[in-house]
């Protein structure tokens, strides 16, 4: 589904991404590990076409199809998802207003007629009983006074809207108490179909315990200096990062 | 990353005036230029009577001795008020005696516009006294409104008709020595609508206007006058477009409205004028006197614009407040794109007891355009329990446009309470970006934020024209995207 081959990319010249290859299937659960500031919300940025950081070096493909070539909405409307790590405020504009639109716009694409407001309105109310968010989250604008909670559980919303072929989700635990982590990794958890794939980008090894990988990246400093199977998580958890830190700077 | 964000946003706010069609109609114009006798003149034509010429002229005289207003936070080229033709008006058999006898050049402007002219588009309830040049073509619905007794025609047939009306109201908002621009129009005025409401009538149907200026170095200085007797109701809505010209036109209208006791006047505008080209050139510079007087205890008029053309934009719709319990509104979005400016917002001039004022500003700049709310709110020493509410808010696209706000408040009584809020805000990178990531292009997600940031305002506008307006707020903004 999606192949990286020796990606590199910079921040205002700034060398972040420093050559990473990996290579998701359908149906595979990704997660991507790594202490702050290693590189693990540009890689998510860079997958999901935001400019800001400029890809320098390998390539990207999606579906058989050159990803780096696709602006940002036509990547979302060919199903790559990103629930951010920091989802942003639109003020004025509601949730409903917004992901009519979004919806639409996905229907468009793939030369489907837009949806009636009772249809929508329908499946608004299927969708955030299953993220269980509070139904007047819907009518206010757009992430605008929501608690870290709360955004966080709307970034599930969206995606449960969006039904993507790849989600990436980009700390979508942090923040999160217990029973808001159960209810988020339970919403992942029913979105998931047996063709689809995800990328958990997370800091900690408790959401892995809900969200099972198939496969675990450690992302250090731009690199990917390991990957093995969901035991990885584990043993990162019981030693942390600076294991990893050292083995790194001594070779 | 900034000039990223200013190129994209430059891309999607690069949109053209889609109204800039010339209409090929024959027009009867006077010789450029402004004197005594061009007053005469003007109002020879019209055949007016003796009163009216006196009020031109005592207008004139007081013009002469006036300056442009400096004080606008705009740039203004040069004008040469010698230079402009202050009458022009389509050349057309007298006295029509139905539509089909309309030139049918000029109907196909109407037509193009979207102007219902016809009378099987009368389902749409819509009046309408279309004004083209100078003089009022064509006032629809007439008859319906007159068996209700409410007057609704062009200025000129109002003068001749109702002579004693409009001569009670004319200049007893806007004194013929107002301001330079509105003594210019008092002067020279050409043409315009009036509007009475009798006592206790709702008028059943949206009354509107559309004024198109066509031809070429023409100025554009309609009067509308619009009275609401005692208990009456009315809403009207002003439309206004010209075609695309690489100099500049002057507009100089004056619009005068009345509400008697418990009366009502809503007044909406949706300005289009041509705001000139991409670099600056051409466009209407529209320098407006609007002002309602709350004459009557209970009395409401509220103002509500989406301004989204002209080069230049000099304009404060406002309320005295005199009955006591009365209630002035001002709604407003104005953009600025290109090199537009825009200086813009109201006087609420509270005199009356309890007498209340609400003031919603939303100014949108892209591209180079400057956008300045400017508003007073005075309150009187008799106005007790007088309150006011302004929000001032500034939307930016990109970083080489401007907003600015002057906000004056002069109180002289201590029961008054005035609130003022303002905010600036940018339209984000992110914004865009979490926007794109739904799937949703560069363009609708600019359109998406600019409409949710002026729905208060457009939610005040008549039903049929809030869609228009919309649309109108998403073309002036945008363009072609990558
Ligand atoms: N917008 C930005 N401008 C400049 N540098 C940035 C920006 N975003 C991230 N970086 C830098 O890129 C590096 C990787 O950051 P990030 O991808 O957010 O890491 P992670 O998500 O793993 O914590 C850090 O050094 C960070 O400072
Ligand atoms: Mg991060």
């Amino acid at each position: 589904m999606l192949i990286i081959s020796n990606l590199n990319a910079s921040i205002d010249g700034k060398s972040i991404l420093k050559g990473i290859s990996l290579e998701v299937k359908a149906g595979e659960v990704h997660a991507i590990m790594g202490p702050n500031g290693s590189g693990k919300s540009t890689l998510a940025a860079v997958l999901a076409g935001r400019e800001f950081a400029q890809v320098t070096e390998g390539t990207v493909t999606y579906m058989g199809r050159n990803l780096l070539e696709m602006p940002a909405e036509d990547r979302a409307r060919e199903g790559i998802f990103l629930g951010f790590q920091y989802p942003i405020e639109i003020p004025g504009v509601s949730m409903v207003n917004f992901m009519k639109t979004a919806v639409n716009e996905h229907r468009k694409y793939k030369g489907l007629e837009p949806l009636s407001a009772s249809d929508f309105l329908k499946l608004m109310r299927d969708k955030k009983e299953l993220v269980e968010i509070d139904s007047k989250l819907a009518n206010r604008s757009v992430n605008e006074g929501f608690s870290g909670g709360e955004k966080k559980k709307n970034e599930i919303f969206q995606m449960a809207m969006l039904e993507p072929r790849l989600a990436i989700l980009d700390e979508t635990d942090s923040g999160l108490d217990i029973d808001a982590l159960r209810i988020v990794a339970n919403g992942v958890n029913k979105l998931k179909k047996p063709d689809n794939s995800t990328i958990v980008i997370t800091h900690y090894q408790r959401l892995l315990d809900y969200i099972v990988p198939d496969v675990v990246h450690v992302l250090y400093d731009g690199r990917i200096v390991r990957t093995a199977g969901k035991e990885l998580a584990l043993e990162l958890e019981a030693k942390g990062y600076d294991w990893i830190r050292k083995e790194v700077n001594n070779s | 990353m900034e000039k990223d964000q200013d190129k994209l946003l430059n891309d999607v706010t690069s949109g053209e005036y889609k109204y800039g069609f010339y209409t090929d109609i024959e027009t009867d114009s006077i010789a450029r230029g402004l004197t005594e006798d061009t007053v005469k003149l003007i109002s020879a034509k019209k055949s007016e009577p003796d009163w009216l010429l006196d009020f031109r002229l005592k207008s004139f005289r007081q013009w002469q001795t006036m300056k442009m207003p400096a004080w606008a936070n705009l740039k203004i080229p040069h004008i040469d008020y010698q230079d402009i033709i202050y009458y022009a008006a389509p050349r057309q058999r007298p006295a029509l005696a139905s539509l089909d006898e309309l030139d049918p050049e000029l109907k196909k402007t109407f037509d193009k516009l979207g102007i219902p002219l016809e009378e099987q588009k009368h389902l749409a309830g819509v009046a309408v006294d279309a004004v083209m040049d100078s003089v009022s073509v064509k006032t629809t619905f007439r008859e319906t409104l007159a068996e209700s007794g409410i007057i609704f025609c062009s200025f000129s047939e109002a003068v001749k008709e109702y002579p004693e009306l409009v001569r009670r109201y004319l200049g007893t908002v806007v004194p013929y020595t107002d301001n330079f621009f509105a003594t210019l129009n008092s002067a020279v005025f050409s043409d315009g609508s009036f509007c009475y409401i009798p006592k206790g009538v709702r008028c059943p149907m949206e009354l509107s206007t559309y004024f198109r200026i066509n031809a070429a170095n023409t100025g554009q200085f309609e009067r509308t006058l619009l009275v609401a007797d005692e208990e009456a109701y009315v809403s009207y809505l002003e439309g206004c477009t010209a075609p695309m010209r690489d100099e500049n036109q002057l507009h100089a209208a004056v619009v005068e409205i009345i509400a008697e006791n418990n009366a009502e006047v809503k007044y909406s505008t949706v300005q289009n004028w041509y705001p000139g080209d991409k670099d600056g050139k051409g466009g209407i510079f529209n320098f407006v006197t609007k002002r309602g007087m709350c004459r009557g205890e209970n009395s409401k008029i509220s103002w509500t614009q989406v301004e989204t053309g002209s080069a230049i934009t000099w304009k404060y719709p406002s309320c005295i407040l005199k009955g006591d319990n009365s209630t002035g509104e001002f709604y407003s979005v104005a953009v600025t794109n290109h090199h537009q400016q825009a200086d813009t917002g109201t006087k609420m001039i509270h005199i009356g007891k309890n007498t209340k004022s609400t003031i919603v500003s939303k100014g949108i700049s892209a591209g180079l355009g400057q956008n300045s709310y400017r508003g007073l709110v005075k309150v009187l020493r008799n106005a007790s329990g007088a309150r006011n509410f302004s929000q001032c808010d500034s939307l930016l696209l990109g970083s080489r446009c401007g907003a600015h706000t002057f906000p004056y408040i002069e109180v002289d009584n201590q029961t008054a309470i005035v609130e003022h809020e303002a905010t600036t805000s940018k339209i984000g990178e992110d914004q865009i970006f979490y926007c794109n990531q739904r799937g949703i292009s560069t363009e609708d997600a600019i359109a998406l934020i600019v409409n949710g940031y002026a729905r208060e305002v457009i939610n005040k506008l008549p039903m049929e024209f809030a869609v228009e307006a919309q649309k109108l707020l998403q073309i002036s903004l945008e363009g072609s995207v990558g």
